[in-house]
Protein backbone atom coordinates (compact mmCIF):
# COMPACT_ATOMS: atom_id res chain seq x y z
CA UNK A 1 0.00 0.00 0.00
CA UNK A 2 2.94 2.29 -0.70
CA UNK A 3 0.77 4.82 -2.53
CA UNK A 4 -1.35 5.51 0.55
CA UNK A 5 1.65 6.38 2.70
CA UNK A 6 4.17 7.87 0.31
CA UNK A 7 3.61 11.61 -0.23
CA UNK A 8 6.01 11.75 -3.20
CA UNK A 9 4.10 8.97 -4.99
CA UNK A 10 0.80 10.70 -4.34
CA UNK A 11 2.09 13.94 -5.81
CA UNK A 12 3.57 12.20 -8.86
CA UNK A 13 0.34 10.36 -9.65
CA UNK A 14 -1.69 13.50 -8.85
CA UNK A 15 0.46 15.42 -11.31
CA UNK A 16 -0.09 12.76 -13.98
CA UNK A 17 -3.86 12.92 -13.54
CA UNK A 18 -3.86 16.74 -13.83
CA UNK A 19 -1.70 16.45 -16.95
CA UNK A 20 -4.08 13.91 -18.52
CA UNK A 21 -7.12 16.05 -17.74
CA UNK A 22 -5.44 19.03 -19.40
CA UNK A 23 -4.44 16.88 -22.40
CA UNK A 24 -7.97 15.52 -22.73
CA UNK A 25 -9.51 19.01 -22.66
CA UNK A 26 -6.98 20.37 -25.16
CA UNK A 27 -7.52 17.32 -27.38
CA UNK A 28 -11.29 17.93 -27.46
CA UNK A 29 -10.80 21.64 -28.19
CA UNK A 30 -8.36 20.96 -31.01
CA UNK A 31 -10.76 18.38 -32.44
CA UNK A 32 -13.43 21.08 -32.83
CA UNK A 33 -11.09 23.33 -34.78
CA UNK A 34 -9.80 20.72 -37.23
CA UNK A 35 -11.05 21.47 -40.74
CA UNK A 36 -9.45 19.42 -43.50
CA UNK A 37 -9.13 15.66 -43.70
CA UNK A 38 -5.42 15.48 -42.77
CA UNK A 39 -5.78 17.62 -39.66
CA UNK A 40 -8.78 15.55 -38.64
CA UNK A 41 -6.82 12.29 -38.93
CA UNK A 42 -3.98 13.75 -36.85
CA UNK A 43 -6.39 14.94 -34.17
CA UNK A 44 -8.22 11.64 -34.10
CA UNK A 45 -4.92 9.82 -33.61
CA UNK A 46 -3.94 12.33 -30.91
CA UNK A 47 -7.15 11.74 -28.97
CA UNK A 48 -6.83 7.96 -29.35
CA UNK A 49 -3.33 8.30 -27.88
CA UNK A 50 -4.57 10.40 -24.96
CA UNK A 51 -7.33 7.90 -24.20
CA UNK A 52 -4.80 5.09 -24.27
CA UNK A 53 -2.61 7.10 -21.89
CA UNK A 54 -5.48 7.15 -19.39
CA UNK A 55 -5.74 3.38 -19.53
CA UNK A 56 -1.99 2.89 -19.29
CA UNK A 57 -1.69 5.30 -16.35
CA UNK A 58 -4.50 3.58 -14.45
CA UNK A 59 -2.96 0.12 -15.01
CA UNK A 60 0.45 1.44 -13.98
CA UNK A 61 -0.95 3.16 -10.86
CA UNK A 62 -2.82 0.04 -9.78
CA UNK A 63 0.26 -2.17 -10.21
CA UNK A 64 2.38 0.23 -8.14
CA UNK A 65 -0.40 0.47 -5.56
CA UNK A 66 -0.41 -3.31 -5.12
CA UNK A 67 3.24 -3.11 -4.09
CA UNK A 68 6.55 -4.30 -5.57
CA UNK A 69 5.06 -7.57 -6.81
CA UNK A 70 2.44 -5.63 -8.81
CA UNK A 71 5.06 -3.78 -10.83
CA UNK A 72 7.05 -6.99 -11.40
CA UNK A 73 3.95 -8.75 -12.72
CA UNK A 74 2.99 -5.77 -14.90
CA UNK A 75 6.42 -5.55 -16.53
CA UNK A 76 6.52 -9.33 -16.84
CA UNK A 77 3.30 -9.19 -18.85
CA UNK A 78 4.60 -6.28 -20.93
CA UNK A 79 7.74 -8.31 -21.68
CA UNK A 80 5.67 -11.35 -22.63
CA UNK A 81 3.49 -9.35 -25.02
CA UNK A 82 6.48 -7.45 -26.43
CA UNK A 83 8.31 -10.73 -27.03
CA UNK A 84 5.22 -12.01 -28.79
CA UNK A 85 5.19 -9.02 -31.14
CA UNK A 86 8.93 -9.27 -31.78
CA UNK A 87 9.05 -13.02 -32.45
CA UNK A 88 6.10 -12.70 -34.84
CA UNK A 89 8.28 -10.56 -37.11
CA UNK A 90 11.33 -12.76 -36.90
CA UNK A 91 12.00 -15.45 -39.56
CA UNK A 92 11.91 -18.51 -37.30
CA UNK A 93 11.51 -22.04 -38.61
CA UNK A 94 9.44 -24.96 -37.28
CA UNK A 95 12.63 -26.41 -35.76
CA UNK A 96 12.82 -23.40 -33.40
CA UNK A 97 9.51 -24.29 -31.76
CA UNK A 98 11.01 -25.81 -28.61
CA UNK A 99 13.51 -22.98 -28.17
CA UNK A 100 10.64 -20.49 -28.44
CA UNK A 101 8.57 -22.38 -25.88
CA UNK A 102 11.54 -22.17 -23.48
CA UNK A 103 11.88 -18.45 -24.15
CA UNK A 104 8.23 -17.61 -23.52
CA UNK A 105 7.33 -19.98 -20.72
CA UNK A 106 10.53 -20.54 -18.78
CA UNK A 107 13.19 -17.89 -19.39
CA UNK A 108 10.81 -14.91 -19.24
CA UNK A 109 9.05 -15.90 -15.97
CA UNK A 110 12.38 -16.95 -14.45
CA UNK A 111 13.96 -13.57 -15.23
CA UNK A 112 11.07 -11.74 -13.52
CA UNK A 113 11.10 -14.11 -10.57
CA UNK A 114 14.80 -13.33 -10.05
CA UNK A 115 13.96 -9.61 -10.27
CA UNK A 116 11.16 -10.09 -7.75
CA UNK A 117 13.49 -11.67 -5.19
CA UNK A 118 16.17 -9.00 -5.94
CA UNK A 119 18.77 -11.59 -6.93
CA UNK A 120 20.93 -9.11 -8.83
CA UNK A 121 23.83 -11.55 -9.29
CA UNK A 122 21.68 -13.90 -11.35
CA UNK A 123 19.07 -11.71 -13.05
CA UNK A 124 21.84 -9.59 -14.55
CA UNK A 125 23.40 -12.61 -16.29
CA UNK A 126 20.56 -15.10 -16.80
CA UNK A 127 19.78 -14.05 -20.36
CA UNK A 128 23.14 -12.69 -21.61
CA UNK A 129 25.02 -15.77 -20.36
CA UNK A 130 22.82 -18.80 -19.72
CA UNK A 131 19.90 -18.25 -22.10
CA UNK A 132 22.30 -16.96 -24.76
CA UNK A 133 24.25 -20.21 -24.83
CA UNK A 134 21.33 -22.53 -24.12
CA UNK A 135 19.20 -21.23 -27.01
CA UNK A 136 22.05 -21.70 -29.48
CA UNK A 137 22.48 -25.28 -28.27
CA UNK A 138 18.74 -26.02 -28.30
CA UNK A 139 18.35 -24.79 -31.86
CA UNK A 140 21.46 -26.68 -32.98
CA UNK A 141 20.00 -29.84 -31.43
CA UNK A 142 16.88 -29.48 -33.56
CA UNK A 143 19.05 -30.46 -36.52
CA UNK A 144 17.98 -27.76 -39.00
CA UNK A 145 21.01 -25.62 -39.98
CA UNK A 146 19.16 -23.39 -42.48
CA UNK A 147 19.94 -19.73 -41.63
CA UNK A 148 21.11 -20.96 -38.24
CA UNK A 149 22.96 -17.81 -37.23
CA UNK A 150 20.09 -15.51 -38.24
CA UNK A 151 17.52 -17.56 -36.34
CA UNK A 152 19.59 -17.89 -33.18
CA UNK A 153 20.59 -14.26 -33.06
CA UNK A 154 17.07 -13.02 -33.75
CA UNK A 155 15.67 -15.03 -30.84
CA UNK A 156 18.52 -13.96 -28.55
CA UNK A 157 17.97 -10.35 -29.59
CA UNK A 158 14.26 -10.63 -28.90
CA UNK A 159 14.94 -11.88 -25.37
CA UNK A 160 17.59 -9.25 -24.68
CA UNK A 161 15.39 -6.35 -25.79
CA UNK A 162 11.93 -7.48 -24.72
CA UNK A 163 12.73 -9.34 -21.51
CA UNK A 164 16.21 -8.61 -20.19
CA UNK A 165 16.30 -4.86 -20.85
CA UNK A 166 12.73 -4.21 -19.78
CA UNK A 167 13.14 -6.17 -16.56
CA UNK A 168 15.55 -3.47 -15.36
CA UNK A 169 12.57 -1.17 -14.84
CA UNK A 170 11.00 -3.21 -11.98
CA UNK A 171 14.53 -4.13 -10.84
CA UNK A 172 14.79 -0.50 -9.69
CA UNK A 173 12.41 -1.46 -6.87
CA UNK A 174 15.20 -3.48 -5.26
CA UNK A 175 18.01 -0.99 -5.87
CA UNK A 176 19.59 0.36 -2.66
CA UNK A 177 20.79 3.99 -2.71
CA UNK A 178 23.55 5.25 -0.40
CA UNK A 179 21.93 7.14 2.47
CA UNK A 180 18.37 6.62 1.18
CA UNK A 181 17.68 2.95 1.84
CA UNK A 182 15.63 1.47 -1.00
CA UNK A 183 13.59 4.29 -2.56
CA UNK A 184 11.77 1.75 -4.70
CA UNK A 185 8.69 2.97 -6.58
CA UNK A 186 9.75 6.62 -6.86
CA UNK A 187 12.84 5.62 -8.88
CA UNK A 188 10.66 3.52 -11.19
CA UNK A 189 8.17 6.35 -11.55
CA UNK A 190 10.95 8.86 -12.26
CA UNK A 191 12.25 6.63 -15.07
CA UNK A 192 8.84 5.92 -16.59
CA UNK A 193 7.63 9.53 -16.38
CA UNK A 194 10.82 10.96 -17.91
CA UNK A 195 11.13 8.35 -20.68
CA UNK A 196 7.46 8.47 -21.70
CA UNK A 197 7.36 12.23 -21.14
CA UNK A 198 10.34 12.57 -23.44
CA UNK A 199 8.51 10.56 -26.14
CA UNK A 200 5.43 12.76 -25.83
CA UNK A 201 7.46 15.99 -25.75
CA UNK A 202 9.45 14.94 -28.82
CA UNK A 203 6.15 14.21 -30.56
CA UNK A 204 4.73 17.63 -29.58
CA UNK A 205 7.88 19.59 -30.51
CA UNK A 206 8.09 17.63 -33.76
CA UNK A 207 4.46 18.40 -34.67
CA UNK A 208 4.84 22.09 -33.78
CA UNK A 209 8.30 22.95 -35.09
CA UNK A 210 9.52 19.86 -36.95
CA UNK A 211 11.24 20.64 -40.28
CA UNK A 212 14.46 18.69 -40.76
CA UNK A 213 14.15 14.92 -40.63
CA UNK A 214 16.72 13.37 -38.34
CA UNK A 215 16.62 9.82 -39.75
CA UNK A 216 14.53 9.84 -42.95
CA UNK A 217 15.31 6.22 -43.80
CA UNK A 218 14.46 4.82 -40.38
CA UNK A 219 11.71 6.97 -38.93
CA UNK A 220 10.25 9.70 -41.14
CA UNK A 221 8.37 11.26 -38.21
CA UNK A 222 11.46 12.04 -36.13
CA UNK A 223 12.83 15.54 -36.65
CA UNK A 224 15.86 17.44 -35.37
CA UNK A 225 13.55 20.05 -33.81
CA UNK A 226 11.46 17.38 -32.09
CA UNK A 227 14.59 15.66 -30.79
CA UNK A 228 16.29 18.79 -29.43
CA UNK A 229 13.12 20.34 -28.00
CA UNK A 230 11.85 17.07 -26.56
CA UNK A 231 15.12 16.07 -24.94
CA UNK A 232 15.64 19.55 -23.47
CA UNK A 233 12.10 19.67 -22.11
CA UNK A 234 12.39 16.14 -20.68
CA UNK A 235 15.65 17.12 -18.97
CA UNK A 236 13.87 20.09 -17.42
CA UNK A 237 10.94 17.86 -16.42
CA UNK A 238 13.31 15.43 -14.71
CA UNK A 239 15.13 18.22 -12.88
CA UNK A 240 11.80 19.57 -11.63
CA UNK A 241 10.97 16.12 -10.23
CA UNK A 242 14.14 16.03 -8.11
CA UNK A 243 12.14 16.21 -4.87
CA UNK A 244 10.72 12.73 -5.52
CA UNK A 245 14.17 11.17 -6.01
CA UNK A 246 17.36 10.64 -3.99
CA UNK A 247 19.09 13.05 -6.41
CA UNK A 248 20.00 16.73 -6.13
CA UNK A 249 18.30 18.95 -8.70
CA UNK A 250 21.28 19.01 -11.11
CA UNK A 251 21.73 15.25 -10.70
CA UNK A 252 18.07 14.63 -11.49
CA UNK A 253 18.42 16.81 -14.59
CA UNK A 254 21.51 14.90 -15.72
CA UNK A 255 19.79 11.55 -15.12
CA UNK A 256 16.78 12.76 -17.11
CA UNK A 257 19.10 13.83 -19.95
CA UNK A 258 20.62 10.33 -20.01
CA UNK A 259 17.14 8.77 -19.94
CA UNK A 260 15.89 10.98 -22.78
CA UNK A 261 18.95 10.33 -24.96
CA UNK A 262 18.98 6.56 -24.42
CA UNK A 263 15.20 6.53 -24.90
CA UNK A 264 15.62 8.27 -28.25
CA UNK A 265 18.28 5.71 -29.18
CA UNK A 266 15.88 2.89 -28.29
CA UNK A 267 13.15 4.36 -30.48
CA UNK A 268 15.58 4.76 -33.37
CA UNK A 269 16.93 1.21 -33.13
CA UNK A 270 13.46 -0.30 -32.88
CA UNK A 271 12.42 1.76 -35.93
CA UNK A 272 15.31 0.16 -37.80
CA UNK A 273 14.01 -3.27 -36.79
CA UNK A 274 10.52 -2.38 -38.04
CA UNK A 275 11.88 -1.01 -41.33
CA UNK A 276 13.93 -4.16 -41.81
CA UNK A 277 10.85 -6.34 -41.30
CA UNK A 278 8.69 -4.08 -43.48
CA UNK A 279 6.11 -3.03 -40.89
CA UNK A 280 5.01 0.33 -39.54
CA UNK A 281 4.05 -0.85 -36.05
CA UNK A 282 4.81 -3.91 -33.97
CA UNK A 283 1.15 -4.57 -33.28
CA UNK A 284 -2.32 -3.11 -32.84
CA UNK A 285 -3.01 -3.69 -29.17
CA UNK A 286 -2.94 -0.01 -28.04
CA UNK A 287 -5.23 2.21 -30.10
CA UNK A 288 -3.32 5.17 -31.58
CA UNK A 289 0.07 3.88 -30.49
CA UNK A 290 0.41 0.51 -32.24
CA UNK A 291 1.82 -2.44 -30.34
CA UNK A 292 3.18 -2.74 -26.81
CA UNK A 293 6.70 -2.64 -28.19
CA UNK A 294 5.97 0.64 -29.98
CA UNK A 295 5.14 2.13 -26.59
CA UNK A 296 8.09 0.72 -24.61
CA UNK A 297 10.79 0.86 -27.32
CA UNK A 298 12.51 3.81 -25.63
CA UNK A 299 12.28 2.08 -22.25
CA UNK A 300 14.20 -0.94 -23.54
CA UNK A 301 17.31 1.25 -23.84
CA UNK A 302 16.66 3.70 -21.00
CA UNK A 303 15.86 1.16 -18.24
CA UNK A 304 19.13 -0.84 -18.15
CA UNK A 305 21.30 2.27 -18.58
CA UNK A 306 19.44 4.23 -15.90
CA UNK A 307 19.68 1.25 -13.54
CA UNK A 308 23.41 0.77 -13.99
CA UNK A 309 24.29 4.48 -13.97
CA UNK A 310 22.32 4.90 -10.74
CA UNK A 311 23.81 1.78 -9.22
CA UNK A 312 27.35 2.85 -10.15
CA UNK A 313 27.16 6.42 -8.83
CA UNK A 314 24.62 6.15 -6.01
CA UNK A 315 24.36 2.44 -5.15
CA UNK A 316 24.91 1.36 -1.59
CA UNK B 1 -21.39 -20.67 -23.47
CA UNK B 2 -18.63 -23.25 -24.10
CA UNK B 3 -18.49 -22.06 -27.67
CA UNK B 4 -17.86 -18.44 -26.74
CA UNK B 5 -15.23 -19.38 -24.14
CA UNK B 6 -13.44 -21.53 -26.72
CA UNK B 7 -13.69 -18.82 -29.34
CA UNK B 8 -12.25 -16.19 -27.00
CA UNK B 9 -9.45 -18.53 -25.91
CA UNK B 10 -8.60 -19.32 -29.53
CA UNK B 11 -8.42 -15.63 -30.41
CA UNK B 12 -6.16 -14.90 -27.42
CA UNK B 13 -3.81 -17.83 -28.01
CA UNK B 14 -3.49 -17.00 -31.69
CA UNK B 15 -3.35 -13.23 -31.00
CA UNK B 16 -5.22 -12.81 -34.22
CA UNK B 17 -6.47 -9.74 -36.01
CA UNK B 18 -9.08 -10.15 -38.70
CA UNK B 19 -9.52 -8.30 -42.00
CA UNK B 20 -12.70 -8.64 -44.00
CA UNK B 21 -10.92 -7.40 -47.12
CA UNK B 22 -13.19 -8.71 -49.88
CA UNK B 23 -16.54 -9.19 -48.16
CA UNK B 24 -18.41 -8.61 -44.91
CA UNK B 25 -19.72 -11.14 -42.38
CA UNK B 26 -23.26 -11.39 -43.74
CA UNK B 27 -26.08 -13.92 -43.90
CA UNK B 28 -25.04 -15.00 -47.38
CA UNK B 29 -24.64 -18.76 -47.64
CA UNK B 30 -20.97 -19.53 -48.09
CA UNK B 31 -18.16 -22.04 -48.30
CA UNK B 32 -15.10 -20.59 -46.59
CA UNK B 33 -11.98 -22.15 -48.09
CA UNK B 34 -8.64 -21.68 -46.36
CA UNK B 35 -5.03 -22.82 -46.37
CA UNK B 36 -4.33 -25.60 -43.88
CA UNK B 37 -1.10 -25.90 -41.91
CA UNK B 38 -2.03 -26.14 -38.22
CA UNK B 39 -4.50 -27.72 -35.85
CA UNK B 40 -5.45 -24.17 -34.91
CA UNK B 41 -6.69 -23.31 -38.41
CA UNK B 42 -10.31 -24.19 -38.22
CA UNK B 43 -10.93 -23.13 -34.63
CA UNK B 44 -9.35 -19.71 -35.20
CA UNK B 45 -11.25 -19.14 -38.45
CA UNK B 46 -14.45 -20.25 -36.73
CA UNK B 47 -13.74 -18.00 -33.70
CA UNK B 48 -13.61 -14.92 -35.92
CA UNK B 49 -17.09 -15.39 -37.30
CA UNK B 50 -19.70 -13.47 -35.33
CA UNK B 51 -21.59 -15.84 -32.95
CA UNK B 52 -24.79 -15.79 -34.98
CA UNK B 53 -22.85 -16.82 -38.09
CA UNK B 54 -20.85 -19.39 -36.16
CA UNK B 55 -24.01 -21.28 -35.27
CA UNK B 56 -24.91 -21.87 -38.91
CA UNK B 57 -21.40 -22.49 -40.23
CA UNK B 58 -20.14 -26.06 -40.09
CA UNK B 59 -16.47 -26.99 -40.30
CA UNK B 60 -15.81 -29.98 -42.52
CA UNK B 61 -13.45 -32.26 -40.61
CA UNK B 62 -12.02 -35.77 -40.59
CA UNK B 63 -14.08 -38.31 -38.66
CA UNK B 64 -11.07 -40.45 -37.64
CA UNK B 65 -9.49 -37.43 -35.90
CA UNK B 66 -12.57 -35.98 -34.22
CA UNK B 67 -13.99 -39.26 -32.99
CA UNK B 68 -10.78 -40.47 -31.38
CA UNK B 69 -11.80 -39.65 -27.79
CA UNK B 70 -14.83 -38.46 -25.82
CA UNK B 71 -13.77 -34.83 -25.51
CA UNK B 72 -13.23 -34.43 -29.24
CA UNK B 73 -16.45 -36.29 -30.00
CA UNK B 74 -18.34 -33.93 -27.70
CA UNK B 75 -16.75 -30.78 -29.12
CA UNK B 76 -17.31 -31.87 -32.73
CA UNK B 77 -20.94 -32.77 -32.15
CA UNK B 78 -22.14 -30.14 -29.68
CA UNK B 79 -19.83 -27.12 -29.93
CA UNK B 80 -18.55 -26.89 -33.49
CA UNK B 81 -21.40 -28.82 -35.08
CA UNK B 82 -18.75 -30.28 -37.35
CA UNK B 83 -19.55 -32.10 -40.55
CA UNK B 84 -17.49 -35.26 -40.12
CA UNK B 85 -16.37 -37.09 -43.21
CA UNK B 86 -14.70 -40.48 -43.57
CA UNK B 87 -11.13 -40.61 -44.81
CA UNK B 88 -10.43 -44.32 -44.42
CA UNK B 89 -12.58 -46.74 -46.33
CA UNK B 90 -13.83 -50.02 -44.98
CA UNK B 91 -12.29 -52.93 -46.95
CA UNK B 92 -14.22 -53.68 -50.08
CA UNK B 93 -15.65 -50.21 -50.76
CA UNK B 94 -15.45 -49.28 -54.44
CA UNK B 95 -12.92 -46.51 -55.28
CA UNK B 96 -14.37 -43.00 -55.25
CA UNK B 97 -17.18 -43.95 -52.93
CA UNK B 98 -15.75 -42.00 -49.96
CA UNK B 99 -15.38 -38.85 -52.03
CA UNK B 100 -18.93 -39.09 -53.36
CA UNK B 101 -20.21 -39.67 -49.84
CA UNK B 102 -18.41 -36.57 -48.56
CA UNK B 103 -19.76 -34.45 -51.41
CA UNK B 104 -23.28 -35.69 -50.68
CA UNK B 105 -22.92 -34.73 -47.01
CA UNK B 106 -21.75 -31.24 -47.87
CA UNK B 107 -24.48 -30.69 -50.45
CA UNK B 108 -27.03 -31.85 -47.91
CA UNK B 109 -25.75 -29.34 -45.33
CA UNK B 110 -25.85 -26.55 -47.90
CA UNK B 111 -29.40 -27.52 -48.80
CA UNK B 112 -30.27 -27.04 -45.13
CA UNK B 113 -29.11 -23.39 -45.45
CA UNK B 114 -25.88 -24.00 -43.59
CA UNK B 115 -22.47 -22.60 -44.51
CA UNK B 116 -19.23 -24.62 -44.54
CA UNK B 117 -15.60 -24.21 -43.57
CA UNK B 118 -13.46 -26.32 -45.87
CA UNK B 119 -9.74 -26.92 -46.27
CA UNK B 120 -9.53 -27.98 -49.92
CA UNK B 121 -5.88 -29.04 -49.68
CA UNK B 122 -7.28 -32.02 -47.79
CA UNK B 123 -4.51 -32.24 -45.24
CA UNK B 124 -2.14 -29.98 -43.34
CA UNK B 125 0.86 -28.73 -45.30
CA UNK B 126 4.18 -27.39 -44.04
CA UNK B 127 2.90 -23.86 -44.53
CA UNK B 128 5.20 -22.98 -47.40
CA UNK B 129 3.01 -23.18 -50.49
CA UNK B 130 -0.57 -24.23 -51.06
CA UNK B 131 -1.00 -27.80 -52.27
CA UNK B 132 -3.37 -28.35 -55.20
CA UNK B 133 -7.04 -28.42 -54.21
CA UNK B 134 -9.02 -31.66 -54.02
CA UNK B 135 -11.89 -32.04 -56.43
CA UNK B 136 -14.61 -32.20 -53.75
CA UNK B 137 -14.96 -28.41 -53.76
CA UNK B 138 -15.74 -28.48 -57.49
CA UNK B 139 -18.39 -31.19 -57.17
CA UNK B 140 -20.10 -29.40 -54.28
CA UNK B 141 -20.12 -26.13 -56.23
CA UNK B 142 -21.53 -27.85 -59.31
CA UNK B 143 -24.42 -29.13 -57.22
CA UNK B 144 -24.85 -25.75 -55.50
CA UNK B 145 -23.61 -23.10 -57.97
CA UNK B 146 -25.45 -20.29 -56.16
CA UNK B 147 -23.29 -20.66 -53.02
CA UNK B 148 -20.46 -18.13 -52.61
CA UNK B 149 -16.93 -19.45 -52.16
CA UNK B 150 -14.97 -17.14 -49.83
CA UNK B 151 -11.16 -17.47 -49.88
CA UNK B 152 -9.55 -17.10 -46.47
CA UNK B 153 -5.85 -16.78 -45.75
CA UNK B 154 -4.61 -17.84 -42.31
CA UNK B 155 -1.23 -16.31 -41.60
CA UNK B 156 1.27 -17.50 -38.99
CA UNK B 157 -0.89 -20.22 -37.40
CA UNK B 158 1.59 -22.84 -38.62
CA UNK B 159 4.30 -20.98 -36.68
CA UNK B 160 2.17 -20.83 -33.54
CA UNK B 161 1.38 -24.54 -33.59
CA UNK B 162 3.31 -26.40 -36.28
CA UNK B 163 2.62 -29.96 -37.31
CA UNK B 164 3.71 -32.46 -34.68
CA UNK B 165 3.74 -30.12 -31.67
CA UNK B 166 1.40 -29.97 -28.71
CA UNK B 167 2.07 -26.58 -27.11
CA UNK B 168 1.53 -23.31 -28.98
CA UNK B 169 4.08 -20.51 -29.07
CA UNK B 170 2.01 -17.36 -28.56
CA UNK B 171 2.82 -15.37 -31.68
CA UNK B 172 0.41 -13.04 -33.45
CA UNK B 173 -1.61 -14.18 -36.44
CA UNK B 174 -3.76 -12.61 -39.09
CA UNK B 175 -6.86 -13.77 -40.91
CA UNK B 176 -7.92 -12.26 -44.20
CA UNK B 177 -11.29 -12.87 -45.82
CA UNK B 178 -11.05 -12.28 -49.58
CA UNK B 179 -13.42 -11.53 -52.43
CA UNK B 180 -16.04 -14.27 -52.98
CA UNK B 181 -16.07 -16.29 -56.17
CA UNK B 182 -18.60 -18.60 -57.81
CA UNK B 183 -18.34 -21.51 -60.21
CA UNK B 184 -18.94 -20.24 -63.76
CA UNK B 185 -21.44 -22.23 -65.89
CA UNK B 186 -18.87 -23.48 -68.41
CA UNK B 187 -15.84 -23.66 -66.11
CA UNK B 188 -13.86 -26.92 -66.09
CA UNK B 189 -12.90 -28.67 -62.88
CA UNK B 190 -9.18 -27.93 -63.16
CA UNK B 191 -9.74 -24.29 -64.09
CA UNK B 192 -12.09 -23.71 -61.18
CA UNK B 193 -9.90 -25.45 -58.61
CA UNK B 194 -6.86 -23.52 -59.79
CA UNK B 195 -8.81 -20.23 -59.71
CA UNK B 196 -9.94 -20.99 -56.15
CA UNK B 197 -6.39 -21.86 -55.12
CA UNK B 198 -5.02 -18.65 -56.62
CA UNK B 199 -7.68 -16.62 -54.80
CA UNK B 200 -6.27 -17.87 -51.47
CA UNK B 201 -2.69 -17.36 -52.63
CA UNK B 202 -3.27 -13.74 -53.68
CA UNK B 203 -4.42 -13.00 -50.13
CA UNK B 204 -1.09 -14.24 -48.86
CA UNK B 205 0.83 -12.03 -51.24
CA UNK B 206 -1.36 -9.07 -50.30
CA UNK B 207 -0.72 -9.71 -46.60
Amino acid sequence: MSLLHDAALQRLFGGLIILLVVATVVGRLVARRARDERALATVRNLNARINAWWVMCVIFAISVLIGPIGAVILFGLISFLALREFITLVPTRPADHRALLWSFFLITPLQYWLVAIHWYGLFSILIPVYAFLFLALRIAMSGDPTNFLERVSAIQWALMICVYSLSYAPALLGLGIRGHGTPGPTLLLFLVIVVQGSDVLQYIFGKLFGRRKIAPHLSPNKTVEGFVGGVAAATLLGALLWWATPFAIWQAGLQALIIALTGFAGGLVMSAVKRDRGVKDFGTIIAGHGGILDRVDSLTFAAPIFFHVTRFFYGG
Amino acid sequence: MIASILATTARIVAGSTVRWAGCAPTEEQRIYIANHSSHLDFIVLWSHLPPWLRRRTRPVAARDYWERDRLRRYLAAHVFNALLIDRTAAPGTPPGQLGRQAVDQMVEALSAQQSLILFPEGTRGAGEDLASFRSGLFHVCRAKPEVEVVPVYLENLNRILPKGHLLPVPMLSRITFGTPLRLQPDETKDAFLERARQSVRTLREAA
